[in-house]
């Protein structure tokens, strides 16, 4: 299969007419394994992470083009594959750092031969003004960097070339996980401050066709709504240099083009498959599929608060003993995925998180909670769902609407579209019954209670209101995770939040890939883009 | 006082009548968008957002002036030449346009290409054989194209033709991973790579033509194939036909320059219309075929509600239209015997 195996030789793609003469004749030249052909449905409308309006697949340009002061290492899961190691924090475009004894200064070393593409050193000069800019532009980087109590420039300080200095208000265990995602790049900022005008002094016009940057890869294209090439940065100082020379990222909307594509093996890779995909592709044994449970990430059943009946706690635990946990992860989640039902205990032993919540179905006791609750009559409700999630919501919506009307709740479904979803379900929490996902990228419990049970908070989609909860959250939120008080707190949050329920999770979600038998390499991450690079293809 | 040419006048009267047609459209669109459910603003956000930085992005879009003020911008920036940005894409519209609309005038142009060679031949012998094998043919061929949806035959065709035989090039858009997009004259690929004298090109970018524009194109049969069918048949019953007939002329002679020259009007009518509705229904035979085209574009833009591009997008069609119409008329004088005489 030659089209798989690009020319070394064509180092520029865009070269346009002098490389077409060349062109053809390729195929008989071609014979290299180093172009690996990666499709997604979601097109790329930015090469900036920062510029608002950047959509969640552009954000692999920061992962696999850029590089963080931090990273983690990473572990091999129980079914053999690769994920990355939130408890093993690993240099990267740091060589090494140092947190003061009261935690509120944090020191990083810069690599001396950490070079951006265009040859020009990184200096913490560099690192303090891409984190200048990312707490300054707003949105989503803004907010992301406030996970991590960065907030204010006044908090960064380049000490000299090679030393960087970040100030905390209060030391948390959150900051320097915070400096891995993809939104705490390092830019180069000479480069930037080039193109920078005064409307635009932070360069987002220029940043936003042209990264800057020092990592693994450099884009050697873009063609926006079709595919985006990038091609190995052979000097990259940061971590090994990538087996493979350049990658295509094609954007196929059509999932079901998608999926003859890999089964043909025409592409090496396919992100992000819908769990119905994943079982029937690793069944027919024409690719590998790896699906990880996306940490700290659960698909729940909100109650709104806002709704009069389900104010009732009565009414929210008869739903949560109605919802037939095991047909809708069989029938949702095709089996992919980790149970959030039938727990043990009401009183968590342990603080990982999500764990399983105590419910599972059983009829008899969800009527006997009706009947006692002030609802017995029964109510209607319609239960929202977010057409773009359609491939697990619907299955689940239906399953729910039929399970309900055996308790007396009549369920009518809605359907909202994807660019509503957030304005109603998110911002303005109007939706009585509906579907969630939030996954938080931190991967700590009170990361987790404090977007989803904090009132006013994004993802707390239900209203929910617990003065408990918000002063435990309050107290965690920076606390080491080792320090003795923190392990009760959290037992007792995930305590009242079962038997609150506000939020009925129904099962831990997996991230399903599926990849060509001679891959290798593949590591999970939790912000859900491809790593491209540390993969790795086989001779044929 | 000079004559102007009759023809010249229906052409420059056309022109005049399309301007209250584009300023209505302006208008519309504007209000249209607008009215879409949704707010830009949260879903451009991002995920994690807070209140304040939803704010921050409303600001940076404009979106917290008030309406008549946005729309004042909107028209200055059109009068400029200029049609935003869009942010979903996070392209200027304009670019994007003219870089999808090739895309999606090549794969219509081709679908209608072959539309026509199947459509046409079709009705004339359906209508010169009525009710013989050959008409119930045309007509299960036409209630068939018809009644499939396009993103189905499009499955179908690429798991036949692709999946299962493997004759044709993996459905990755308009051209395959291999190749380097020609250098842009037109647009249209296939035209550019022979301008370009690249023929190893033009062959890879018609293959990956073929399967998308015979999904649409047998989405597009049965209204040519209809309306050639009634009107040749109206014709052929026409008095004209029986003198010319009478007069002993072969029956080919009758049937190609005297029947269908009178019955190509309709049928010309008819394929303006069906290539704006092939336009629209482009946007699932692109979706199928990660076609970059104008449809899909258009689609996505009304999703995230990005007013912009949808604005971009209903304008250039409206112009689109306004120029095929002109077009038609245009031919139509050419085409008809009637009004070549009167002059």
């Amino acid at each position: 299969m030659y089209r798989r195996d690009f020319l070394k030789g064509i180092s520029a793609l865009s070269v346009g007419v002098g490389a077409l003469t060349f062109l053809k004749s390729m195929p008989a030249m071609a014979a290299r394994n180093d172009t690996l052909v990666v499709v997604t449905g979601t097109t790329i409308n930015s090469l900036d992470i920062h510029r608002s309006g950047t959509n969640r697949p552009s954000y692999q340009v920061a992962v696999n083009c850029y590089d963080r002061l931090l990273t983690f290492g990473h572990k091999q899961l129980e079914d053999g594959s690769l994920s990355y190691d939130y408890d093993n924090l690993q240099p990267e475009l740091a060589e090494s750092w140092e947190v003061s004894g009261d935690g509120r200064v944090l020191t990083f070393k810069i690599r001396d031969n950490a070079r951006f593409w265009d040859g020009k050193p990184v200096t913490a000069e560099d690192v303090k003004w891409s984190f200048d800019r990312a707490v300054t532009l707003g949105g989503f980087p803004t907010a992301q960097m406030a996970a991590g109590s960065l907030e204010e420039p006044e908090q960064f300080e380049a000490v000299d070339d090679k030393t960087f200095r970040i100030h905390l208000p209060h030391s948390s265990k959150l900051t320097l996980p915070d400096l891995t995602t993809p939104v705490a790049i390092v830019i180069n900022s000479q480069a930037a401050k080039a193109h920078a005008t005064e409307q635009d002094p932070w360069a987002t016009e220029y940043l936003h066709r042209t990264p800057a940057g020092s990592g693994a890869f450099k884009v050697e294209r873009w063609d926006s709504g079709q595919q985006l090439v990038y091609s190995r940065n052979d000097d990259w100082a940061c971590g090994p240099v990538p087996k493979i020379q350049r990658v295509i990222i094609r954007e196929i909307p059509s999932q079901s083009t998608r999926r003859a594509l890999i089964e043909r093996g025409d592409v090496h890779f396919s992100q992000n498959i819908p769990a119905k995909d994943a079982r029937e592709l690793e069944a027919g044994g024409k690719a590998k599929v790896v699906s990880t449970p996306i940490e700290n990430c659960l698909h729940v059943l909100c109650t709104n608060l806002n709704f009069e009946p389900f104010q009732d706690k009565k009414v929210r635990q008869a739903i949560a003993y109605a919802v037939p946990y095991e047909a809708i992860f069989n029938n949702a989640a095709y089996g992919r995925g980790v149970p959030m039902w039938g727990g043990d205990s009401a009183k968590p032993e342990s603080i990982t998180w999500p764990q399983p919540f105590p419910y599972s179905q059983d009829l008899e006791k969800a009527r006997a909670l009706m009947a006692e609750s002030s609802h017995a009559d029964g109510f209607s409700v319609p239960l929202s769902f977010d057409l773009g999630q359609a491939d697990w919501a619907e299955p689940t919506a239906l399953l729910i609407q039929e399970a309900l009307g055996k308790i007396g709740i009549k369920v009518s479904l809605n359907k909202v579209p994807g660019a509503n979803w957030r304005t109603v379900a998110l911002v303005e929490k109007s939706l009585p019954l509906h579907l969630e996902n939030f996954g938080g990228w931190l991967n700590t419990p009170d990361y987790y209670f404090y977007w989803a049970y904090v009132k006013g908070n994004l993802f707390n989609s239900s209203n929910y209101d617990n003065k408990e909860i918000a002063e435990l959250v309050d107290e965690t939120l920076f606390m080491a995770q080792d320090d003795p008080s923190y392990a009760p707190k959290i037992r007792r949050m995930i305590e009242i939040a079962i038997d609150d329920v506000p939020r009925i999770p129904l099962y831990q979600p997996s991230l399903n890939v599926a990849m060509q038998q001679n891959t290798g390499g593949y590591e999970y991450w939790y912000h859900r883009q491809l790593d491209v690079r540390p993969l790795t293809l086989k001779q044929d | 006082m000079v004559r102007v040419p009759k023809r010249l006048r229906l052409v420059g009267y056309r022109l005049l009548q399309a301007i209250p047609v584009l300023i209505g459209i302006v208008v519309v669109s504007f209000l249209l968008t607008r009215a879409l459910p949704g707010d830009p603003a949260v879903y451009f956000a991002g995920p994690a957002a807070s209140a304040e930085s939803i704010e921050q992005i409303r600001v940076s879009m404009g979106l917290d002036r008030s309406l008549p003020v946005q729309f004042l911008a909107y028209v200055g920036d059109l009068l400029r030449g200029e049609l935003g940005q869009s942010i979903s894409t996070g392209q200027p519209v304009l670019t994007e346009l003219t870089r999808r609309l090739p895309a999606s005038l090549e794969l219509t142009g081709f679908a209608l290409l072959f539309s026509i060679a199947v459509a046409m031949p079709l009705g004339i012998l359906a209508a010169t054989r009525p009710n013989s094998w050959i008409d119930h043919l045309c007509r299960f061929v036409v209630t068939a194209g018809v009644s499939l949806p396009t993103f189905f035959t499009g499955l179908a065709l690429v798991y036949l033709f692709y999946f299962l035989l493997g004759w044709s090039p993996a459905p990755m858009g308009r051209l395959d991973i291999l190749y380097l997009s020609p250098p842009h004259v037109t647009g249209f690929y296939v035209i550019d790579a022979l301008i370009d004298a690249d023929f190893e090109t033009a062959r890879a970018a018609l293959a990956q033509l073929i399967l998308p524009a015979v999904t649409l194109g047998l989405f597009t049969l049965a209204p040519i194939a209809r309306m050639t069918r009634a009107a040749m048949l109206q014709v052929l019953e026409g008095d004209f036909i029986r003198t010319a007939r009478a007069a002993g002329l072969s029956s080919n002679k009758v049937l190609y320059s005297y029947a269908l020259r009178n019955a190509i009007l309709p049928v010309i009518t008819t394929l303006g219309m069906v290539f704006s509705f092939a336009l629209g229904a482009n946007v699932l035979v692109e979706k199928v075929f990660a076609w970059p085209g104008i449809g899909s574009y258009a689609v996505e833009a009304l999703v995230v509600s990005d007013y912009a591009a949808v604005q971009g997008f209903v304008l250039s069609m409206a112009l689109l239209f306004v120029i095929l119409n002109l077009l038609i008329d245009v031919t139509y004088t050419l085409v008809d015997p009637r009004l070549g005489m009167e002059d």
